[in-house]
C-alpha cells in the first residue's frame, strides 16, 4: 500500500490507522502469522497499532504481547504464565534513554564511571539471557537515543561524566552483543532519532503528558523500522534491482544524444552524481544483490552506454539485460521468470514517473522508489528499507557468479538434445549430510526464502534450525551441489521427525535454480538411506498448497507415494512404506556423503 | 474562523481517528458518548486535531477539557 511506503504521510497514518488496518485486512492475500511481544520502557500502545499496519503491508499478521507500563523487565525476568503461553515468536525490547538508571555523577571516578556502565548493561544481558533461555526467540532491542541536554556542552561526548560518552560506550556494548548472537538485532534508535531531529523526535510534551519517550508524530517512524528488521528475519527482503538507463544510471539519453555526451563521470556536478549512484549500486551487487536493466533502448545502444569509459556499472555486473521497446512491465515479468525469483523480490529503479506508473498498475508487491532528483536517489533507495542487512552467509558473496554460471548452464543445455546428456556432461557432485554448523545461516535463510519448491512453506530461524539440529528425534538433510560451471551451495533441505517406525517430513525445500537437475532423487535416496538406519518404516509426506508452491503438489506421488487424504483446500498427506528393497532414484549426481 | 466551519472540521477528524462515519459531534459530546473514546485514543485525538487547526495545546489544556465545547473554545482562541 502505497501509504505505507517512504516517504509516508504520517500525520495521515495517526489520523487514519483505524481505516487503513480495515483495508490491509480486506485481501485474499495470505498472511503468516507471528507472535510478537513488545515489553516496554514507556508507553507502547501506539506503536503497537502502528507496527501492525506496516507488517500487515509486508504479509505478516502479528498476535500482540504487551507489557504493563515500564515492566519489560519484570515480564522478562520472573516467572511470566501469559508470556509463556503466548509463545513469543519475537520479543521487541522499547526502552530508550528514559530507562537509564543511573548515570555518571559529576564527583564520579573513572571506576566508578566503569561500574555504573557495567552495571546497566548487565541488566540488560541478564534480561536477553532469560528470555533466549525460556523462549528461544528471536530478539530486537532498541539501542539508546542521545539527550537532548548537554550538561557539559560538547564536551559531553569526551568526557567519561557525559550522558553523550555514557550513551555511546553502552550502545556499542550491545552492538558487541549483537554480533555474537545471531537472534538478536539492534533497532538502531540512535540513528533514526538523529535522522529524524532529535529536538523534534524527544518532544517532552509527549513524555510529561503520556509518558511516550518519543514524540507520537514519530511513531510510524519507528514502526516502519522495526517492521523492516521483522520483515528481514522473515526472508521479505528484495533480492535484485530492475534499473533503467537513461537519465537513471546516466543523465542524458543515449540513442539521442550518444555516447560522448552522457552525463556521468568526475568532470561535472550531475556527472558525479550519477557516478556516485552508480558506485551505490556496485556496492549492493557487492552484497548479493542482483542487477539488471529493463531500459527503452536499442541493444546496441544500451551496451554502448554502459561501455562509457567513466562509468562504474558495466555489461559484466548485469545478470539479465533487457534493452529493447517492448513494455517495461512486461520486460519486468520476464526477468523475475528468468532470473527465477517472485516479482515481489524486485525494485524497479526508474525516473519517469508514468513508467513507474504502468509497473504498479500491472505487477504486485514490486518495490517502486519515488525518485525525485538524480541527487536523492540514493536517499530515497535507502529510507525505503528494501535491503535490512541480514546475517549474510557466503551464498550471498557468490550470488552473482552463481546467477552468471546458471546462464552458462542454459546456453549449453541448448547444445544437447537429450537432457540426459546434458546432465551428465554437467559432472555434479552432490554432499548430502546432516546439518552442520557452518551451514546454519544458509540453512534458516533457505527456508525462509524458497516459495516455489517447497512442499510445506515452514518459517525457522536460526536458532530454531540449531535447536532441531540438536534434537535426537530429527533426521535432518542439507544438499549442496556442485558441478563443472561451479558451486550452487546449498540448495535442498529436508527436516523429518522420528515417532518410532514413522517418520514425518516437516520441511522439504529446494532451491529454484538447481530444478531438474535430480538433485530431489539424491534427497530421497539420502532419507530413505537414514531413515532405514533409525529403523522407520512408513514415511508420511505433507503438502501444504500456498499461493507459489502448485509445482509441487504431486510432488511425493513423483516420489512413489501414496495419496492418503486430501481436505478441501487441497493439502494432501502421502505414505510410504520402506525397506531394504528400495532402489535408488538419482542417475547422474555423484553423492559425497 | 466561524464556529459552525470549527465544528464541522472537528467532526471530519473525529470519524477519521475513531473509523465511524454515524459520529457527530456537538458542545456537549463528551468522552463518554464515543466508545473507542479511551485515555490511550486521547492523545490521537490531541495530535489529530492539533494537525488539522495546526495549533498546540497547552497541558493543562489536555487534561482539563470536559467536552467538545471546550475543545473548540480553545481552538477558537488559539486560531484568532
Amino acid at each position: 500500500m502505497k501509504e505505507l511506503e517512504y516517504p509516508f504521510n504520517s500525520d495521515y497514518i495517526i489520523t487514519k490507522k483505524k481505516k487503513i488496518k480495515k483495508e490491509l485486512l480486506n485481501t485474499d492475500k495470505k498472511f503468516i502469522e507471528k507472535n510478537i511481544a513488545v515489553l516496554g520502557g514507556s508507553t507502547t500502545n501506539d506503536i503497537i497499532q502502528i507496527l501492525e499496519l506496516f507488517l500487515l503491508n509486508y504479509g505478516i499478521k502479528p498476535n500482540f504481547y504487551e507489557s504493563e507500563y515500564n515492566k519489560y523487565w519484570e515480564d522478562a525476568v520472573f516467572e511470566n504464565k501469559k508470556l509463556d503461553e503466548f509463545k513469543p515468536d519475537i520479543i521487541y525490547i522499547h526502552t530508550t534513554n528514559k530507562n537509564i538508571q543511573s548515570y555518571p555523577n559529576i564527583k564520579d571516578t573513572i571506576s566508578e564511571v566503569n561500574n555504573k556502565l557495567d552495571t546497566e548493561f548487565e541488566r540488560y544481558t541478564i534480561m536477553w539471557n532469560k528470555l533466549f533461555e525460556k523462549y528461544n526467540c528471536t530478539i530486537i532491542q532498541n539501542n539508546f537515543d542521545y539527550p537532548v541536554i548537554r550538561l557539559l556542552g560538547n564536551k559531553d561526548a569526551t568526557d567519561i561524566h557525559g550522558k553523550v560518552n555514557f550513551i555511546t560506550k553502552l550502545n556499542l556494548k550491545f552492538a558487541e552483543y549483537a554480533n555474537a548472537s545471531p537472534n538478536f538485532f539492534i533497532n538502531d534508535l540512535n540513528y533514526i532519532s538523529s535522522q529524524y531531529g532529535l529536538d523534534e523526535w524527544a518532544d517532552e510534551f509527549y513524555y510529561y503528558m503520556y509518558k511516550y519517550a518519543l514524540t507520537v508524530k514519530a511513531i510510524p517512524t519507528l514502526a516502519f523500522n522495526i517492521a523492516n528488521i521483522i520483515k528481514g528475519i522473515y526472508g521479505k527482503n528484495k533480492k535484485a534491482f530492475v534499473l533503467d538507463l537513461d537519465n537513471t544510471l546516466w543523465g542524458g539519453v543515449v540513442g539521442d544524444d550518444g555516447v560522448d555526451n552522457l552525463v556521468i563521470g568526475p568532470e561535472t556536478s550531475e556527472g558525479q552524481v550519477y557516478t556516485d549512484f552508480q558506485k551505490y549500486l556496485k556496492s549492493y551487487k557487492e552484497m548479493g544483490i542482483l542487477l539488471n536493466i529493463n531500459s527503452k533502448n536499442d541493444e546496441e545502444n544500451a551496451l554502448a552506454g554502459l561501455n562509457h569509459p567513466d562509468g562504474i556499472l558495466k555489461k559484466d555486473d548485469f545478470i539479465i539485460i533487457k534493452a529493447n521497446w517492448l513494455p517495461k512491465s512486461k520486460n519486468i515479468i520476464d526477468i523475475s521468470k528468468e532470473l527465477n525469483i517472485g516479482i515481489d523480490s524486485l525494485v524497479f529503479v526508474d525516473d519517469n514517473p508514468a513508467e513507474r506508473e504502468i509497473i504498479r498498475m500491472n505487477t504486485t508487491g514490486v518495490g517502486i522508489p519515488e525518485l525525485d532528483k538524480s541527487y536523492k536517489y540514493m536517499r530515497i533507495i535507502d529510507h525505503s528499507g528494501y535491503f535490512e542487512g541480514m546475517n549474510l552467509s557466503e551464498e550471498d558473496f557468490k550470488k552473482n557468479e552463481m546467477y552468471k554460471e546458471n546462464i552458462e548452464r542454459t546456453k549449453l543445455m541448448n547444445t544437447f538434445d537429450n537432457y540426459d546428456e546434458y546432465l551428465r556432461s554437467l559432472e555434479m557432485v552432490g554432499e548430502i549430510k546432516e546439518f552442520a554448523p557452518k551451514y546454519m545461516a544458509r540453512i534458516a535463510q533457505l527456508t525462509n526464502k524458497s516459495n516455489q519448491f517447497n512442499l510445506t512453506t515452514k518459517r525457522y530461524t536460526q536458532s530454531e534450525i540449531e535447536s532441531i539440529a540438536a534434537n535426537q528425534e530429527y533426521i535432518t538433510l542439507y544438499g549442496r551441489l556442485v558441478d563443472k560451471f561451479g558451486d550452487n551451495g546449498v540448495v535442498s533441505l529436508i527436516i523429518g521427525h522420528q515417532n518410532g517406525t514413522k517418520l514425518d517430513i516437516d520441511l522439504w525445500l529446494m532451491s529454484c535454480r538447481v530444478l531438474k537437475r535430480d538433485m530431489e532423487f539424491a534427497m530421497m535416496d539420502a532419507l530413505v538411506k537414514e531413515s532405514l538406519k533409525r529403523g522407520v518404516k512408513e514415511i508420511y509426506g505433507y503438502y501444504y498448497k500456498t499461493a507459489k508452491n502448485n509445482m509441487v503438489k504431486e510432488f511425493y506421488k513423483e516420489q512413489g507415494f501414496t495419496k492418503i487424504s486430501e481436505d478441501e483446500e487441497n493439502n494432501t498427506i502421502w505414505k510410504l512404506e520402506i525397506n531394504n528393497k528400495y532402489k535408488n532414484k538419482n542417475k547422474f549426481i555423484k553423492v559425497e556423503e | 474562523m466561524s464556529k459552525e466551519e470549527i465544528f464541522e472540521r472537528l467532526n471530519k477528524v473525529f470519524r477519521d481517528v475513531f473509523d465511524d462515519e454515524s459520529i457527530t459531534v456537538t458542545e456537549n459530546t463528551t468522552s463518554s458518548d464515543i466508545e473507542d473514546w479511551d485515555s490511550l485514543e486521547h492523545i490521537n485525538l490531541i495530535v489529530a486535531v492539533e494537525n488539522e487547526f495546526k495549533i498546540k495545546f497547552n497541558m493543562g489544556e489536555v487534561t482539563t477539557m470536559k467536552n467538545v465545547g471546550e475543545m473548540a473554545n480553545i481552538i477558537e482562541s488559539r486560531i484568532k
